[in-house]
Parts: structure tokens; C-alpha cells; sequence
């Protein structure tokens, strides 16, 4: 593809800069009211104070919570980039008949409402008589996680030469250790780059995590619960902007890691 | 066959109901280059990956040195194979990337060093062992993939296309160069080719195929002299074509009356041909027509068009009631387009081949 | 991994005919190799979502009293869902903001993924792409939570307005109805709509503009006949990804939304958190998915059918 340089269009330029302040000027007002001295969320702002953030660590409740998302988080996005890898490397170096129907299987939970998703494996788990837990939140993440890990999977098996394997095994390795030699170099930071997006999506998650989550609140269901309580909104502000913050960091880390040794092509999200 | 260092016995693969290979059945020589040559599609890049273990063959049996391989996975196999991609790990340098399959083979760490500097300076890149494998032109790429595939010895090598991503002059140099390293090294090579001239340069014997059948295996001069049918006669250099009856044969020589192209005679026809009445095609190559005035005894026709190439112009002679024009090399005369001339040729020179 | 090495083993330490058999078909079969590797991801997908779906669709047929579930096949769910007015005005509403809120995403996201694809070199690209992924990853629930304290009565715009004097009274409108739903769900699936649009104007091959340039075309009739055309799956696939969950969306209405923006999450939600109807909040969930289905399909191919007559 061959390019001329970008054209200036002043007012494509305008309004894409106003529409990132859009995107980001609603969110960045969590952060600004968390550093504000007063218990009202309002204009005009009365003193800096980080007294809501020494309230949100005092918070034993919700030291809890962040422990149990992280759990969560952690098994969901192994389990998820373990499946996401598999599934990738069979569609993308395999000739399957039918693999563009299992694709879109594979996808679908991306198109299905996550209300639809959440009631539906709280009436299997309820008729399989088992326990609500934090084990049934991972089960319901990792189903939302996994169309993720094998798009950004798939992605990274399509940009590198099949023939690599085939040269390995060609000069001697077996299946696994042409993997361990060849593949997994090489898809590294595709596997990282999913651990990474996959761990966000279930930290981050409230209504599958609200449905099957028995005693133990994750952080979100924690944060859900806060909400009935005006006074302490200055402190779910102060956790939402760490969150927000860390999300952002891990999210960046997550895209540059995919973009390494791709060269040309550095499709996010793609 | 008994020689056969490499048995393909009645080969056949299909991918739901298209025959990629079918029923190729024939043995390939110890230490002979041997090339598939053919079209693309024509089946035998999906030949060459049966014989390294990549594809599974629907039917048949393929044996090397004797031993069955067809249940063998490739790294169980005796042959490695050059890539058409090349396939160099990009995350290794130049000496890893040798040295990859040494791993298995119970040599010690000198010995496998010893092995890849000598595998370098066979390449002629002694000096590159540390470079890294995205660092590399097109050219060290593809002599890094034969030193990867030769440093293992291996009983055969097998090559798809490796020469088909170099310009023009890297080309020809590499098929001297590949030539000779087969010649040094002894070791049996089954080279994949689209590129006629390419096969006949350096091959001992070649296998033309179409559409999954192997339609004959000679060494270059025979396949050049003598196709056995019109596609390999017209895929090997260029062909005229004359179609016609037979009328009878006398002696060595049989008479054919080719229509418009007048009567035609051969020599030392195939017998299954040369039944008076049997329909056929009279092949001449270009170079051993005859081009004379017109006036002379012969076809008579216009020059359409001439394309010098300095000693030697290719001319194209429109013939009234020909389809095709008749393509010439001659030496180059003042004859020029539009002018009127008479061709003929020998009867030595005429290939008879069957119609279809 | 499928290691052939193993299936060498077994093959070879087990003369069984069985075994040997199907190692076989193993190493012949790209296809069983590629299915044995696709199977664990396939089964917890079955397991989780296929299995569970139609449990959910079984139990819509059926009808619950209390903590007794009466499994006789029925079709009363269904007809409450479609004949109560409530129930069919919930529809509409969700459906009409959905719909609302998906062209509204796509028209305002089409500008922006177009700067980026034509407007933008390549290195900057990348910058451009990230700030624009990182809301779509940071949480569902934090980014509704902002608009809240934005709309609210006491919120930012209200407090700020009246700083500035320009009101003198709250302004009451912002909060707990439709219009701060389809506010606020703009804002949040804004992003998942510039992706599919900037990957499929990404590939739009440039000489096809040149072309058009060489043979008379203007920047607009290029854009109408070749672009636009050409991005449309991009467009039609972010309109679906935005419109089918924003329908079944719960967060967005409970929080901002009040009694003028419930949708039909809130009523699916009470059915099985507070009164237990699980068979009803079922037939909902169906119902819902079914219209959402069917309207997507007609919006698809009517989009399709208006581009192809433009030509």
C-alpha cells in the first residue's frame, strides 16, 4: 500500500481532538472530586485533601473484594489464554472444515447481552446443584474472556510464517518442543498482551460477577454496593480513580507488548 | 526400479474430490538431482511435502533407502527440506539458526560448533555466524536455509521453490552454486521448480507433472528431444504444432498429411502412432526450421513479427490457413516484417505425439 | 499440544488394533488434529454458554410458584410478555434507545476512525489507536458511575452551571430518564464503535482512491463511491456490536436511568433477584433476544440494500 503523506484537514483535526476530550472529560472528573474536601460531588471545588483515599485504604471490606478480584482475575486470565492459544493455533495452522462456524461460536459472547449470559449459567449452576462462589464468577469471565484472548492470539499466530514449525519439526523437534523452541517465543507477546487484556475485562466486570457470586464480593460488586451510600461516593471515587489509573497503565503496557516485532503492521484491537 | 534410492509407489492425495497427486508411481536415483517441474497447482510442491512427511498421502507408499517413511513423522525422516519462505527463525542468530537440528544429534558442543563453521564457510558467510536472522538479504537468507537443512546430513534434501523469490542474476548464480554443492556434498536432491529452464540447467533428471500426474521423467535432452505428449512438449521451451493424419509409414519413415501444412514426413515414430488413419500432432522446435525465400520448396508465409536478440531474432510467420503462427529462430538476416518466405526442416527434426 | 511423539509412544507400545488405528487417523487427519486442539476451548464454551442457553430457553417454557417449578411445557410465558402493555412499551423503549444510541455512536465514531486511517502517519498512528482503546478497556461501571455524578441534581453540570450563574435553579431534566440512558451509553460504547470502522477503512487499498482521482472523481464522490461503500462492513459491524448488548444493558438504566429508563434488564433482573420468577425473567430474556435478533437482521440488510442502490 502505497502512501502519500497525510493530507492536513484542520477540521477532521478539530474534531477528532474534541472527540477524545469527550471520551476522556467525563471519566477524569472521578479523580478531580477525589482530591476535593467536600462529600458533595459538585462545582466549585472547596480544597485538595487525600483524606478519601486514606478512608478507601482503611477500608478492610474492600481490601477483601480487591482480593478476590485479583484472584479472579489472575485464574480467569490464565485459564482464558490458555484456551485462546489453543484455539488459535488449531484455527490458524489447521485445515478444519467448518472452522469459520467454531470462529463465530467463538464469538458469540461478545453478541450476547451479559445479563442474557449471567442468568443463563445461574440457572445451569442452580440446576447442577452447585454453589454460587467465586469459582462460578471465573467460570462466567472466562467465557466472556476467552473471544478476546483468541482474537489477539489469533492475530499473532497470522503474522508469523507457518513454515517455522514446519522447519522445526522438519529438523528433528516433536510438537512440544517446536513449541517451546519456535511458537512460544514467538507468540510471547501475544500471550502476554492477553494475560494482560483478559485480566482487565474480569477485574473490571460487575453484572456476570453480580449474578454468580455467592458470599464473596469481588470489587466491583463491592463498589455496586457503595453506590446506595452518598456519603461514602467520595471514597468510591477515590477507588475508582486508582482503578482507572492502573487500568490505563496495564492497557498501554498490554498494546506496546503486542506491538513489538510486528513491525509494519501494528493493528490494535485487530 | 530396483535402484531407487527414493520410492514414490503409487501415489495418489486428494483434498475432498480433487486429486492433487494421482497415482504417481517412480523412483528417484542415489545422489541424483532430481526435479519436480510443472505448473502451479500441478501437484508437486504437494509431492515433495509427502516425501518430507508434511502431508499424508490418501493412497500409496513412499520408502527412502530402502525403508518405509509414510507412517514416519518429519522429524523421524532421513531428508530435510529448504523452504520456499526459507523459514529462518527470526528470533535466533545466524549460527543458532544452523545449528538448530544438531541439538538431537548426541554431538558434543565443539562438534556441533565445528560442524556449523564448516556449514558457513560452505555458504561462503564464514564470518555471519553471529548476525541475527532479521539482519539478512534475500540471498543469505536462503543459503542460511540450505546450511540449516545440509548441516544435519541427511539422506535426501528436499527443495520447494528456493530460488523463486531471488532477482534474475542471484538466480542463475545460485543454480551454479546449488549444482556444485550437490556434486561435493553426493547428497540425493528433490528440487520443486515451475521454471523450465531453471530444471533443465541443473537437473539430472526431471519429472514434468499437470494436474497431479507425472507426465514424464527423462534427463533434460531427452525431455527437450523427445516429449511424449503435447503438455510436456509445449512446457519445455517453445513448440510448433502441426496437426495431421497419418497416411503410412515406409521403413523409418512415416508420412503424414497435415493439411494446410502440407506433407509431412518423421522419423522413427513410436508404433503405437503410426497407424494409417490415426489422428496426430507433428512437434518442431523452432530452432530447427529451415527460413528460405520465398520461392523455395516449403510453407510459404509472411514474417509477422521479429524480436532481435542480437545473433539470433525469434520471427513469427503468419501461414495462410494456420491458426497459429509458426515460431522461428534464425539467424538474423535482413529479412523483415511483412517480407514473404519458405520454411521447411528435416525430417529428423519433426517429433510425432499423440493428438489428445 | 497434540504431541505427535506421544501418539507414537502409545502407537507403538500397544499393538491393539484400536489404539494403532486411531493413532493413525491422528497423524493422518489435519482436521482431528486441529478439532483435538480446538476441543477444550469449544467444550467450556458449550458448557458455559451453549448449555446454559438452552436451559434458558427450556425453563421459559415452564412456570414457577414460589419455590415449586411446574415443568409442564407451556407457552404462558410468552403470552404475558406479549400481551402486557408494560412489558411490550419496555421493549420499544429499549429497542428505541438502542437504536438511538447506535446511530448516534456510528455517525459521531465515522469521522474520528477516518482521521485516523487517512489523516494521520503511520508512527502516530499507533498513539492515536492506544488513547483510543484505553477507555474501551477501563471499567463498564466506573464510566457509567462518572455520568451519574455528571447528570445528577446536585451533580457537576448542575453545580458548575450554577457557579457561573448561568442557572438559578438545578436544572431537572439531566437525570433519571431516557435521555441521560441514551446519553450515557454513547459515551460508553463509543469506543467499541471506532475499531471495526478504522480496521476495515485501514484496509482499504489507497491506489483504489488513486484510480478514482485519475479517472475524474472529486474527494466527496471518491468518499461516497469508494469508501464508504468499502467501510460499510466495518459500519454495519459496529453498529451490531453496539446494538445487540446495549438492549439487554442493566448497569446504564439503574444507575442513570430512574423509572422513565428502565429497560428490559431491570424487569429480567427482578424476576430473578427479587421475585424469583425465574421462568418469566427466562420467556423476558428470549422474547428480548428474539425482537433484537430479528431488527438487526431487517437494519442489516436494509442498510445493505440502500448502499447497493446508491451506486
Amino acid at each position: 500500500m502505497r502512501r502519500r503523506g497525510p493530507k492536513r484537514n484542520l477540521g477532521l483535526v478539530f474534531y477528532a481532538v474534541l472527540y477524545l476530550a469527550f471520551l476522556y472529560l467525563p471519566v477524569l472528573f472521578l479523580p478531580l472530586f477525589s482530591f476535593n474536601d467536600s462529600a458533595f460531588i459538585a462545582f466549585p471545588l472547596v480544597g485538595f485533601t487525600t483524606k478519601w483515599y486514606g478512608q478507601m485504604l482503611a477500608d478492610s471490606a474492600m481490601h477483601t473484594a480487591l482480593w478476590n478480584s485479583l484472584k479472579v482475575g489472575a485464574a480467569v486470565a490464565l485459564a482464558s489464554t490458555a484456551l485462546g492459544l489453543l484455539a488459535a493455533k488449531a484455527l490458524t495452522r489447521y485445515r478444519l472444515p467448518g472452522g469459520a462456524a467454531v470462529l463465530g461460536f467463538t464469538s458469540l459472547p461478545l453478541f450476547i447481552p451479559d445479563i442474557v449470559l449471567g442468568i443463563s449459567l445461574l440457572i445451569l449452576l442452580n440446576t447442577m446443584g452447585m454453589q454460587l462462589s467465586l469459582i462460578s464468577v471465573m467460570l462466567g469471565h472466562i467465557l466472556i474472556c476467552a473471544p478476546f484472548a483468541i482474537t489477539v492470539l489469533m492475530s499473532r499466530f497470522d503474522g508469523f510464517d507457518k513454515s517455522l514449525e514446519e522447519a522445526s519439526l522438519d529438523l528433528g523437534e516433536n510438537a512440544w518442543t517446536t513449541f517451546w523452541r519456535v511458537t512460544f517465543p514467538l507468540v510471547l507477546p501475544g500471550i502476554i498482551s492477553s494475560l494482560l487484556l483478559t485480566f482487565i475485562v474480569s477485574f473490571d466486570e460487575f453484572l456476570i460477577a453480580y449474578f454468580l457470586a455467592g458470599t464473596e464480593a469481588t470489587l466491583p460488586i463491592y463498589i455496586w454496593g457503595q453506590l446506595r451510600f452518598p456519603y461514602k461516593l467520595p471514597v468510591v471515587l477515590a477507588l475508582g480513580a486508582v482503578i482507572l489509573v492502573v487500568s490505563c497503565v496495564l492497557v498501554v503496557l498490554a498494546e506496546w507488548v503486542r506491538g513489538l516485532g510486528q513491525g509494519g503492521k501494528r493493528m490494535v484491537g485487530a | 526400479m530396483d535402484d531407487a534410492y527414493i520410492r514414490i509407489e503409487n501415489i495418489t492425495k486428494r483434498f475432498g474430490a480433487v486429486k492433487a497427486v494421482d497415482r504417481a508411481d517412480f523412483g528417484i536415483r542415489r545422489g541424483e538431482f532430481f526435479s519436480l517441474l510443472g505448473p502451479s497447482g500441478c501437484g508437486k510442491t504437494t509431492l515433495l511435502r509427502m516425501i518430507a512427511g508434511f502431508e499424508y498421502p490418501s493412497e500409496g507408499e513412499i520408502y527412502i533407502d530402502g525403508a518405509a517413511v509414510t507412517d514416519l513423522p518429519p522429524n523421524k525422516r532421513p531428508s530435510n527440506m529448504v523452504f520456499q519462505s526459507y523459514a529462518i527463525f527470526p528470533h535466533l542468530n545466524v549460527a543458532d539458526n544452523i545449528g538448530y537440528g544438531l541439538r538431537r544429534s548426541g554431538l558434543s558442543k565443539a562438534e556441533r560448533n565445528a560442524r556449523i563453521e564448516e556449514a558457513l564457510a560452505m555458504i561462503r558467510l564464514p564470518d555471519m555466524g553471529n548476525r541475527r536472522a532479521d539482519q539478512l538479504s534475500g540471498g543469505q537468507r536462503q543459503r542460511v536455509a540450505l546450511a540449516r537443512a545440509l548441516v544435519n546430513r541427511p539422506k535426501v534434501l528436499l527443495l520447494d521453490e528456493p530460488l523463486g523469490a531471488l532477482d534474475k542474476r542471484l538466480r542463475e548464480a545460485m543454480q551454479i552454486e546449488l549444482r556444485q554443492i550437490q556434486k561435493n556434498v553426493g547428497i540425493t536432491f528433490v528440487f520443486v521448480t515451475h521454471d523450465q529452464e531453471e530444471a533443465l540447467s541443473m537437473s539430472d533428471r526431471i519429472a514434468v507433472m499437470s494436474n497431479g500426474q507425472v507426465l514424464q521423467i527423462a534427463d533434460p535432452r531427452t525431455l527437450y528431444d523427445r516429449p511424449n505428449c503435447r503438455e510436456v512438449a509445449d512446457f519445455i521451451g517453445t513448440m510448433n504444432f502441426f496437426e495431421g493424419k497419418v497416411i503410412g509409414t515406409g521403413g523409418d519413415i512415416t508420412e503424414i498429411d497435415a493439411g494446410i501444412a502440407g506433407r509431412l514426413s518423421a522419423k522413427n515414430v513410436a508404433v503405437e502412432l503410426t497407424a494409417p488413419g490415426n489422428d496426430v500432432l507433428v512437434a518442431v522446435r523452432p530452432e530447427k526450421i529451415v527460413l528460405k525465400t520465398a520461392g523455395a520448396a516449403g510453407l510459404v508465409g509472411k514474417i509477422s513479427t521479429s524480436a532481435y536478440l542480437g545473433e539470433r531474432s525469434h520471427l513469427q510467420i503468419l501461414v495462410p490457413g494456420l491458426k497459429d503462427p509458426v515460431s522461428v529462430a534464425a539467424q538474423t538476416t535482413r529479412e523483415h516484417a511483412g517480407a514473404d518466405v519458405s520454411l521447411s526442416w528435416p525430417a529428423e527434426a519433426a517429433i510425432v505425439l499423440p493428438r489428445h | 499440544m497434540g504431541s505427535l511423539a506421544t501418539v507414537d509412544v502409545i502407537g507403538g507400545r500397544y499393538s491393539g488394533g484400536l489404539v494403532r488405528w486411531l493413532a493413525t487417523l491422528y497423524r493422518r487427519s489435519d482436521a482431528v488434529r486441529g478439532y483435538t486442539l480446538l476441543s477444550p476451548t469449544v467444550l467450556v464454551m458449550l458448557a458455559a454458554m451453549a448449555a446454559p442457553m438452552a436451559l434458558l430457553a427450556v425453563y421459559s417454557f415452564w412456570t414457577q410458584d414460589g419455590y415449586v417449578v411446574d415443568k409442564t411445557f407451556t407457552l404462558a410465558r410468552y403470552a404475558e410478555v406479549f400481551s402486557r402493555d408494560s412489558y411490550r412499551e419496555l421493549f420499544y423503549r429499549s429497542l428505541y434507545i438502542s437504536s438511538l444510541v447506535t446511530v448516534m455512536t456510528v455517525l459521531l465514531a465515522y469521522p474520528m476512525a477516518y482521521f485516523v486511517a487517512f489523516h494521520v502517519s503511520d508512527r502516530t498512528k499507533f498513539v492515536w489507536l492506544i488513547l483510543l482503546t484505553i477507555p474501551f478497556w477501563t471499567s463498564y461501571l466506573l464510566r457509567v458511575f462518572a455520568w451519574k455524578i455528571i447528570l445528577g441534581y446536585n451533580g457537576v453540570i448542575n453545580s458548575g452551571l450554577l457557579a457561573l450563574g448561568i442557572i438559578h435553579q438545578p436544572l431537572e431534566f439531566l437525570l433519571y430518564n431516557t435521555t441521560a440512558v441514551v446519553v450515557t451509553l454513547a459515551h460508553a460504547w463509543a469506543a467499541f464503535a471506532i475499531l471495526p470502522i478504522y480496521v476495515s477503512l485501514e484496509k482499504i487499498d489507497r491506489s483504489l482512491l488513486e484510480a478514482a482521482a485519475d479517472l475524474g472523481d472529486g474527494p466527496i464522490r471518491r468518499f461516497l463511491r469508494i469508501t464508504l461503500p468499502l467501510s460499510l462492513p466495518g459500519v454495519i459491524g459496529a453498529a451490531v456490536l453496539i446494538f445487540v448488548p446495549t438492549t439487554g444493558d442493566y448497569v446504564t438504566p439503574t444507575l442513570v436511568g430512574g423509572s422513565d429508563g428502565v429497560m428490559i434488564a431491570n424487569v429480567v433482573e427482578v424476576q430473578f433477584a427479587k421475585i424469583g420468577n425465574w421462568p418469566m425473567g427466562a420467556a423476558l430474556a428470549m422474547a428480548s433476544m428474539a425482537a433484537v435478533g430479528l431488527v438487526t437482521l431487517l437494519s442489516v440488510q436494509a442498510v445493505r440494500l440502500a448502499v447497493s442502490r446508491t451506486r
